[in-house]
């Protein structure tokens, strides 16, 4: 039965349902109701867990080095100056292999200060090494959780992994979901065994330095981890699928992509006004689908040359910018198709920038564009969307 | 070493395999007959490298980097330190 | 023979204070302990991977997050049942006194059972003697040095000890590796501490204060013995000990040993200076009833 809740409690009793031995959070608009809910489940007994009100965000995630490393399953939340402010820490935990698992609400990096939506924070944590799923609505979101505990935790993959869910958008709308039941959780998720814990009886030493003769292996058992990943993301969301039935696809997931000739390429909550745009769209005979990026890291390079390979043109859709060079996900697609061989065009738009609304109306004008570049050619490879003349 | 470099874990006490005796000029030389067993030597080594060995101190040459504290605190004298011949 | 539970092969200078000051401190706790540690001289010259000279579990992450990481080991073993463990951080005057010192407050104010033991050497020496906040009051380093309108370092050394006691510790003290029996004491107190505790020990550094070899140890007897380094203990926010001084002996004897101090004997103002670290010694004395 569905129960219309807040995104935030529906994610706090998503982590409430893993059983987390450590939960350390520092506050952070949008991303507080969580921890107040978190917070809520600990004071009334509900969650059996050590909570830790640490004094920043740097702190939040250091602490679960320490707590991971002796053998606790970890959990923590952040979103924008925070995502910023343990950015030294993302790339230690990853390479440290501690399957730390955060939810990442998405918000725009100061300045200007903004506290609205975008994915730049996650945007810019790229390359930490960490898992990166992007959460369409707040069901999906929630659902993630214990999968990407079942993920991280695997010792073949041992790598941090983090839910992105669009601040405000997703964290603070009242939507209906249907909750987790702890039970089958725990038959869906096994408990965190690692192999190696700080413990007196066995001490071993954790965090040595690397010379220029370790680094490299370092590096590349990391990379080949998150490759490993990539099937793991698949398996976990069918495996969940099983026990919960609800599905999400694997890396990816598609939306009237059978016949598309305009693919739009998206991840986020905006997956869901571009659905929306979508079915308009079809009812009018226009050839448009929908490819949603699930996991951003590891990239499905694959998954979407599969599913992209007969559109006309691909047009990526993403709240993030790289001051210099366009936006990442383009840059990323881009690069996907270099060396296959397709030869559609590619163009993107960074919309949504700062909380900047995209609505339906927005989304159509795109793939009016987007119809036109098969024809007429590229005219811009790269623009950022909806920007007001006006205003400059 | 792949689970090794997978967790960065390292077992204790392993940089007994660096013999740090290799950087060592001079060489302390314990007289043992002016020695009043204080200890101190012991204590203050850096390296961790001089025991009780059958009731007398002797500094463990595989690891003695020659730094000379344990000449310098002993209260008896009962260490010099000597260019070491290589 | 019994193993020190720090072990030999570590890449310390030859004479340094610092794996002294491990040694001690690791024979006080005992192999049920677990040591976290910031990035600096003590974590690259113990474990260079695949090689590790700690003997009990031990954890680095980053430079300024050791009392963070301790504080998640400590709620994990609490989580976990196993209380009884000793947990130390045992960090740097770099760490401790600037870059780590907001994760420290946390650690403090939260009220963990951790022992925070500070190797003071009193400047950055793993990047090469730069300044930190526990350099003393116009000595060298290589980014205060002397000159035509520099007498070095212009601060005097941050009293972190105090602010230990401002958050409410339960045990704050100092100690020195010149005093063995007194530091392998002050950590076992701070061990049954109801809290968290900060030991501060003075571990020279050769290559940076720059003395003679096989002065180590006299150096921090010395700095002892001239009441600019009293050591003390702090006990639920009240002084309750202090180790006397016997014969007070004047700064010069301490700071004309080391190169750090060189300049102040030779520089035009040096003799000011000079008067003001004496008068430095004379207030500890005073404040913490070092003479009899």
């Amino acid at each position: 039965m569905k129960k219309v809740v807040e995104g935030s409690y529906a994610i706090a009793d998503a982590v409430r349902c893993c059983s987390p031995d450590v939960i350390s959070v520092y506050p952070i608009t949008p991303q507080t109701h969580i921890v107040e809910h978190l917070s809520e489940f600990v004071a009334n007994g509900e969650l059996d867990c050590e909570y830790i009100n640490v004094e920043s965000e740097f702190s939040s995630l250091s602490s679960l080095i320490g707590a991971s490393a002796a053998g606790a399953r970890t959990y923590t939340s952040t979103t924008s100056q925070g995502l910023a402010l343990m950015f030294e820490v993302l790339f230690n935990v990853s390479g440290m292999r501690l399957p730390i698992v955060m939810t990442t609400v998405n918000r725009a990096l100061s300045a200007p200060l903004s506290i609205w939506n975008d994915q730049q924070d996650a945007m810019a944590a790229r390359d930490a090494g960490w898992i990166q799923i992007y959460a369409e609505n707040v069901q999906e979101a929630m659902d993630l959780t214990p999968q990407l505990y079942k993920i991280s935790e695997d010792p073949k993959i041992l790598t941090p992994s983090m839910a992105c869910m669009d601040g405000f958008i997703l964290t603070h709308v009242y939507e209906p979901v249907e909750f987790l039941d702890i039970e089958k959780v725990r038959e869906f998720l096994p408990p965190f065994r690692p192999e190696d814990v700080l413990d007196p009886e066995d001490p071993k030493t954790f965090g040595a330095f690397a010379d220029p003769s370790w680094f490299t292996e370092f590096k590349y058992l990391q990379y080949q981890a998150m490759e490993r990943a990539k099937k793991k993301i698949a398996e976990a969301s069918k495996e969940f699928e099983e026990v919960f039935g609800r599905g999400y696809g694997g890396l990816i997931d598609t939306y009237a992509m059978e016949d598309a000739e305009v693919a739009l390429v998206a991840m986020g909550s905006v997956i869901g006004t571009i659905k929306e745009a979508i079915d308009g769209l079809r009812s009018e005979g226009v050839k448009v689908g929908l490819v949603k990026i699930r996991s951003y890291r590891p990239f499905p390079e694959e998954e979407l040359k599969k599913a992209l390979k007969d559109a006309n043109v691909i047009v990526t859709i993403e709240k993030d910018l790289s001051m210099g060079y366009e936006s990442a996900l383009l840059t990323d697609l881009k690069g996907a198709f270099y060396n296959s061989p397709a030869r559609m065009p590619i163009i993107g738009f960074a919309a949504g920038l700062g909380g900047r609304d995209i609505g339906v109306k927005q989304i159509r004008g795109i793939v009016e564009r987007a119809s036109k570049v098969k024809d007429a050619g590229i005219e811009a490879e790269f623009e950022i969307f909806d920007v007001k003349p006006e205003c400059l | 070493m792949t689970r090794c470099i997978v967790k960065m874990v390292v077992e204790p006490g392993s940089t007994e395999i660096t013999k740090t005796g290799a950087w060592r000029t001079f060489v302390p030389v314990f007289d043992h007959d002016k020695c009043i067993k204080c200890s101190l030597c012991e204590i203050y080594c850096p390296e961790s490298c001089i025991h009780q060995i059958e009731g007398n101190f002797v500094p463990d040459l595989d690891y003695c980097k020659g730094c000379s504290v344990c000449a310098h605190e002993c209260p008896r004298g009962a260490i010099t330190m000597v260019l070491e011949e290589k | 023979m019994e193993e020190s539970l720090f072990a030999p092969g570590h890449r310390a200078c030859a004479g340094c204070g610092m794996p002294t000051a491990i040694k001690l401190v690791l024979d006080a706790a005992g192999p049920n302990t677990i040591v976290v540690s910031p990035t600096g001289c003590l974590e690259v010259t113990s474990t260079p991977f695949p090689e590790s000279s700690w003997r009990v579990p031990w954890i680095h992450s980053l430079f300024e997050n050791p009392a963070a990481v301790a504080s998640g080991v400590e709620v994990a073993l609490k989580r976990f049942g196993k209380t009884d463990i000793n947990l130390l951080v045992i960090g740097g005057d770099g760490s401790t006194f600037d870059i780590g010192f907001g994760s420290i407050s946390g650690m403090f104010d939260r009220g963990h059972r951790i022992t925070y033991v500070c190797y003071d050497n009193e400047a950055y020496m793993n990047t090469g003697v730069q300044r930190s906040g526990s350099t003393p009051f116009c000595a060298k380093t290589t980014t205060t040095p002397t000159g035509k309108l520099s007498l070095g370092n212009p601060r005097p050394k941050k009293d972190l000890p105090a602010i230990a006691v401002a958050h409410g510790v339960p045990y704050v003290a100092t100690a020195s590796i010149a005093y063995p029996v007194d530091l392998r004491r002050k950590v076992r107190r701070s061990l049954s501490a109801d809290g968290p505790a900060y030991i501060q020990v003075n571990a020279p550094c050769i290559t940076g204060w720059s003395f003679e070899a096989g002065d180590t140890i006299e150096q921090a007897r010395l700095v002892v013995e001239t009441c600019l380094w009293p050591l003390y203990e702090y006990v639920d926010g009240a002084l309750a000990g202090v180790t006397k001084v016997r014969r007070k002996r004047p700064v010069e004897d301490y700071l004309k040993t080391q190169g750090r101090y060189k300049h102040l004997f030779r520089a035009e103002g040096g003799a000011e200076v000079l008067a003001q670290i004496q008068a430095m010694a004379d207030a500890n004395a005073e404040k913490f009833g070092l003479l009899d």
